[in-house]
């Protein structure tokens, strides 16, 4: 019996793949028009950074995530250089506070991040290193994750109605729509985010930064060709629309604190989506009879796809899975 | 019991809702300290409905809402916010948060009290967010504040009480006026401090939210803002230079 996948986004895709590797047959629909930017993964880091969320998310979030590393290296082109943590200078309590909570590092002092990232040489005395944290660029993995499934002849059909094919579809549905299945899951709400891509050709670096800043927390993703992802804030709203003054302003500023060379960088692009989140900002796999949603995750869905993907095998079989919740309107009733 | 506007809250720790790894994990900060009211950021992003979604996890704690206008720079900022806070959250209560410098986040006290006036006409109960300026809350009881919430260091330093003179003297000053303090609180120390020097609650957020387990921390800044209330209210000793043996010797038998 064919499984049918709705939502062409990273858990979509993860999803499809992983049941298509499995044996099953599956279609995956998406209501685009076209892979591009109607998927909050569109705009996301990119970085398989298990170790440094360890530092501020749940223990779960890095169980789950550390495999993630090799299931994406094994399929798309990931660069596996670790990842740094830095600190301005009046806020390097904040690195030694962040160090207790994190894991697997090591501390860095001024030489070994010159030698690490040569352009950042003098900014900081120490840094955190991360070295088997990777990171990859999200488009050109989810456009090597099509590819992939296309060999197993699977091609997105984009430009559906996916309420009707949800509804039509007589097997196993994977509902991987994101902030569109709100109305089914109740307990799901949108994070707003944004993010900015520049160009810098004075500036090059081999792995994500992120800047610990008591204000404005950020991480930098090289994307090579000179190109730099910035992100993200992080707002309780479901607004969408064009980043905001303040977030750009906030971005920006994180930027330059991590090198003034940035400053002549020319914005490329600038981008805001909803991250859908459950209340514990946790992944969950709900089972409602012939339809499974797997959503909620939150800033982490190249990180924990690939763990959603398997918990969602685990319930087709019939299995409980980590990520396995009720619905809520069971848990209401209960 | 201190009465804020009318109500007598069980626990004199009040709790901000920002900055926590997750809703789940401010909602078992809240239920860990028990406490009664906690404070909302209006953020202008959540203003149009967009944060109806987070808001409704805040009323769902079913404790009373102190909405804030953090992160407001001027009086027609704030009072906008505010009337948007009003509409969301159905309450008159606001605390009125007008900043004036970007590095400290200092109070523009001026601002505020102008700010204040302007939403105490329009039947709002104002929590001002003050420094310890003796003439300043003077002026906000003058224009019809009737709690006052001092910082008690910069917002977010965790520091504690950085002039325990300026609060000392705002407490004799205004004996019979609930006073909170709000902000740069760190440590369980500095909230039990506080509540010794006589006020009545004590406003934080980052030193639970930015803990690395909230829920403990909110638990012990709930028994810390308790015990120096129990305190202050046993009367305690003042200190002196001369040892005083709590057991006598004198005439004891030598044996």
């Amino acid at each position: 019996m064919t499984v049918l996948v709705a939502g062409a986004g990273v858990a979509g895709l993860v999803t499809a793949l992983t049941l298509a590797e499995a044996g099953h047959s599956v279609r995956i629909v998406d209501k685009a028009a076209g892979f591009g930017p109607s998927a909050c993964s569109w705009y996301a880091g990119g970085m398989l950074a298990p170790w440094i969320e360890a530092a501020t998310q749940d223990a779960v979030v890095k169980r789950r995530g550390v495999t993630a590393i090799d299931w994406w290296a094994e399929r798309v082109p990931v660069t596996r250089n670790g990842s740094l943590v830095v600190a301005p200078g009046r806020d390097s309590s904040e690195l030694a506070r962040f160090a207790r909570r994190a894991e697997a590092f090591e501390w860095l002092d001024g030489e070994a991040i010159a030698a690490l990232e040569p352009d950042l040489a003098g900014r900081f005395s120490k840094a955190l290193f991360f070295a088997d944290e990777a990171h990859l660029d999200p488009r050109q993995a989810l456009v090597a994750l099509q590819a992939r499934l296309a060999v197993r002849g699977v091609t997105v059909e984009y430009g559906a109605d996916l309420a009707a094919e949800m509804k039509r579809h007589g097997g196993t549905v994977i509902d991987c729509r994101g902030m569109a299945a709100k109305p089914e899951l109740p307990a799901l709400r949108g994070v707003r985010g944004e993010m900015l891509i520049v160009r810098c050709a004075d500036i090059s670096l081999s792995r994500p930064v992120r800047l610990i800043h008591p204000r404005f927390p950020c991480y930098v993703v090289p994307r090579g060709d000179g190109h730099f992802m910035i992100g993200a804030t992080q707002y309780e709203s479901e607004r969408r629309g064009p980043v905001t003054v303040r977030g750009t302003v906030d971005l920006l500023n994180a930027l330059y604190a991590l090198h003034p060379g940035f400053a002549e960088a020319e914005v490329i692009e600038t981008g805001a989506d909803l991250r859908p989140a459950f209340p514990d900002n946790l992944p969950r796999v709900v089972s409602d009879g012939r339809v499974i949603h797997a959503n909620g995750l939150f800033r982490h869905g190249f990180l924990l796809s690939p763990a959603v993907a398997r918990d969602v095998c685990e319930v087709m079989d019939g299995r409980q899975a980590e990520f396995s919740h009720v619905p809520d309107r069971q848990r209401q009733s209960a | 019991m201190t009465s804020f506007y009318g109500y007598e809250p069980k626990s004199r720790l009040f709790l901000g809702t920002a900055q926590y790894p997750s809703p789940k994990v401010l909602e078992d900060a809240v239920r860990a300290a028990e406490v009664d009211i906690v404070t909302v950021s209006l953020r202008r992003e959540g203003a149009d409905g967009a944060g109806q979604a987070f808001f409704d996890l805040i009323n769902h704690l079913g404790v009373r809402v102190l909405p804030n206008t953090a992160g407001c720079h001027g009086v027609k900022e704030a009072v906008t916010t505010a009337q948007m806070a009003r509409e969301v959250f159905r309450t008159p209560w606001i605390k009125l948060e007008v900043i004036g410098e970007n590095d400290t986040l200092c109070p523009d006290v001026v601002a505020l009290v102008e700010a204040a006036r302007i939403l105490i006409e329009d039947g709002f109960e104002v929590f001002p967010y003050c420094t310890e300026d003796l003439v300043i809350a003077e002026k906000l009881l003058a224009a019809g504040c009737n709690v006052l919430m001092p910082w008690g260091a910069p917002i977010g330093t965790a520091r504690g009480l950085n002039n325990e003179y300026g609060l000392r003297s705002l407490r004799g000053h205004f004996p019979d006026v609930p006073l909170v303090v709000d902000a740069g609180i760190g440590l369980p120390s500095h909230a039990a401090r506080a509540m010794e020097l006589g006020y009545d609650a004590v406003l934080l957020n980052s030193a639970v939210a930015g803990a690395g387990d909230p829920s403990k921390m909110a638990k012990a800044m709930a028994l810390a803002v308790e015990a120096g209330s129990l305190g202050r209210e046993a009367d305690p000793l003042d200190p002196r230079d001369m040892a005083v043996p709590s057991t006598p010797v004198f005439g004891k038998a030598m044996l």
